[in-house]
């Protein structure tokens, strides 16, 4: 039996999820824009699933626009924050070093056009402080963008407090909270956030479907044009099927939260617990604010995608920040971010779980993981050089 | 799948893993910051390689192209071992991935630098033409 721990990159979808599909598929096909009974039944179904993800968030169904998934959903965000930024020449952007690439890329993108970012340093912990993004606003700053919680490393960031300081400074503030629904309790007005991005394939929905939270009066700037689906601000017939599972998705993850939020950290610090006994090893990210699922170690003196591929081998599925597993030269900008250096930042391991997962898979993973290191260990030059002193232990 | 079955087999059972305490000739080429280190441990006797062993800090293919060049170079003579080229080792592994080809590259190099080494423990003359080439990755990292 394999054992599934890569549910940062995407989960099993849920019976739950699954079930809420199938009917709009054969039986309510219909497209919400019709006027016909088959279409209206449609658009009903659209709206209470807009009704269930605002209730989930703390929204009002008008502030939930449907997407593609998250990186649709951020680009959305940031494209309309900054355009509005421009019209009253700012040009300005707060964020983070760490970000998803959905928003990385996108800030390089406005960097291009002229705008300025400011990537705010995650420090060795994972975590940027309310302080220095209130000590980063400026005149001219039109947007913070700041992820709700790390994708690989799995640290929260004070989202709250950064909203407060936002709104009193009257900075939009956008948080891609991808990996956050479904696992944290959000409040989008108790926390003063503006926009937030949403995936559904991260708590046990589909996948290529998604969400964008927008604070009522911002006014939201289309990506795709057509039709006048989502209020004329998303083009494109509504993909109804995915838009129900993700809807009926996060509910049952935001009915079960706390008790998931439980058990999930529970095998998550047994799991960090007993890797910790690997000699010259080190948790990547705070331990505490952490997702309640994310494990991410780096081993010194190993590679990480030689790593993924005996643990595939045990029938262990998890991922890595290596350059091999990235598909570039360099190993994850996270993992640099944090500031480890690069031959550190390739032996990393991240293991996400959730509440599928059981405490006999998490002791069976750290028993693969302490074989495989010890293995690839006993074949690499670099850990007889530290062994021999030779070299000099970056992890103690 | 990433890789070949001939790939994964050189990397879940990879041949002539390890250290040769009376090594001749050691080479070693890479850097642990771009993620791929490979040492190769030569015994030579009378030109011919008698045994050889390797180290790989790397990713599967590094550590499978380090067990294939072994096997090709395993008991021939020094003229033939310098004649191996990253080809040679990606053909015998049955092909490997575009952004992987730089871990036979990298094979190639160990053991020209380890018959180098050999070479210059010696005191042997050698054609320095033959390893021109460098054959560190420092060129593909970013510093």
């Amino acid at each position: 039996m394999a054992i599934y721990a890569d549910n940062a990159a995407t989960t099993r979808m849920s019976d739950t999820a699954v079930k809420a599909m199938l009917p709009y598929m054969q039986e309510v096909f219909g497209n919400p824009s019709s006027l016909h009974t088959a279409g209206q039944t449609a658009k009903e179904a659209l709206n209470s699933a807009r009704e269930t993800v605002a209730s989930c968030l703390g929204a009002e169904a008008k502030e939930i626009i449907f997407t593609s998934g998250g990186s649709e959903a951020d680009n959305q965000a940031i494209l309309t924050a900054t355009a509005i930024g421009a019209r009253k020449g700012k040009k300005h952007i707060i964020s983070t070093a760490f970000e998803h690439h959905a928003v990385l890329h996108t800030l390089q993108k406005l960097e291009k056009q002229g705008f300025e970012v400011t990537y705010l340093d995650v420090h060795e912990n994972g975590l940027v402080t309310a302080q220095e993004v209130s000590d980063a606003i400026r005149e001219d700053t039109c947007l913070v963008t700041i992820m709700y919680a790390n994708n690989e490393i799995g640290t929260i960031q004070p989202i709250a407090e950064i909203g407060a300081i936002c709104k009193e400074k009257g900075v939009l503030f956008h948080t891609d909270a991808v990996q956050a629904v479904g696992h944290l309790h959000i409040d989008v007005k108790a926390q003063n956030i503006d926009m937030l991005s949403l995936s559904g394939h991260k708590f046990h929905g589909p996948k290529g479907v998604g969400a964008l939270y927008v604070r009522k009066g911002i006014l939201l700037m289309s990506l795709i044009e057509g039709g006048a689906q989502e209020r004329g601000k998303r083009a494109g017939t509504e993909n109804i099927p995915a838009i129900m599972g993700m809807a009926a998705a996060m509910k049952e993850a935001c009915d079960h939260l706390e008790e998931n939020h439980k058990y999930v950290s529970h095998l998550r610090d047994t799991l960090i617990g007993e890797l910790s006994k690997i000699p010259h090893c080190a948790l990547n990210g705070a331990k505490e604010p952490r997702l309640p699922g994310n494990v991410n170690f780096c081993f010194e003196g190993i590679e990480g995608e030689s790593l993924l591929l005996l643990l595939d081998d045990l029938g262990i599925c998890a991922s890595s920040g290596s350059a091999c597993t990235s598909g570039s030269l360099d190993p994850s900008h996270v993992l640099l971010a944090i500031g480890r250096p690069h031959e550190v930042a390739h032996g990393s391991l991240r293991l996400s779980l959730c509440e599928e997962n059981t405490m006999d898979e998490v002791m069976e993973m750290a028993k693969g993981v302490a074989d495989v290191v010890a293995l690839l260990r006993r074949m690499s030059p670099v850990w007889r050089d530290l062994q021999e002193g030779k070299r000099n232990y970056v992890i103690q | 799948m990433l890789y070949s079955e001939k790939v994964m087999d050189h990397f879940r059972n990879p041949r002539n893993v390890g250290f040769l305490e009376d090594a001749n000739g050691v080479g070693e080429v890479g850097n642990a910051k771009c993620g791929d280190i490979m040492k190769i441990y030569l015994k030579i006797e009378d030109d011919m390689v008698k045994d050889v062993k390797f180290e790989t800090f790397g990713c599967g293919s590094a550590i499978a192209s380090s067990s294939m060049a072994t096997e090709l170079i395993k008991g021939k003579p020094l003229s033939e071992v310098l004649t191996l080229t990253n080809k040679a080792v990606v053909e015998a592994l049955d092909g490997l991935p575009a952004a992987k080809v730089h871990c036979s590259v990298l094979a190639e190099g160990a053991i020209k630098a380890a018959v180098k080494d050999y070479y210059e423990r010696a005191g042997i003359e050698y054609d320095k033409t033959l390893f021109e080439n460098c054959h560190s990755c420092d060129h593909c990292c970013n510093g």
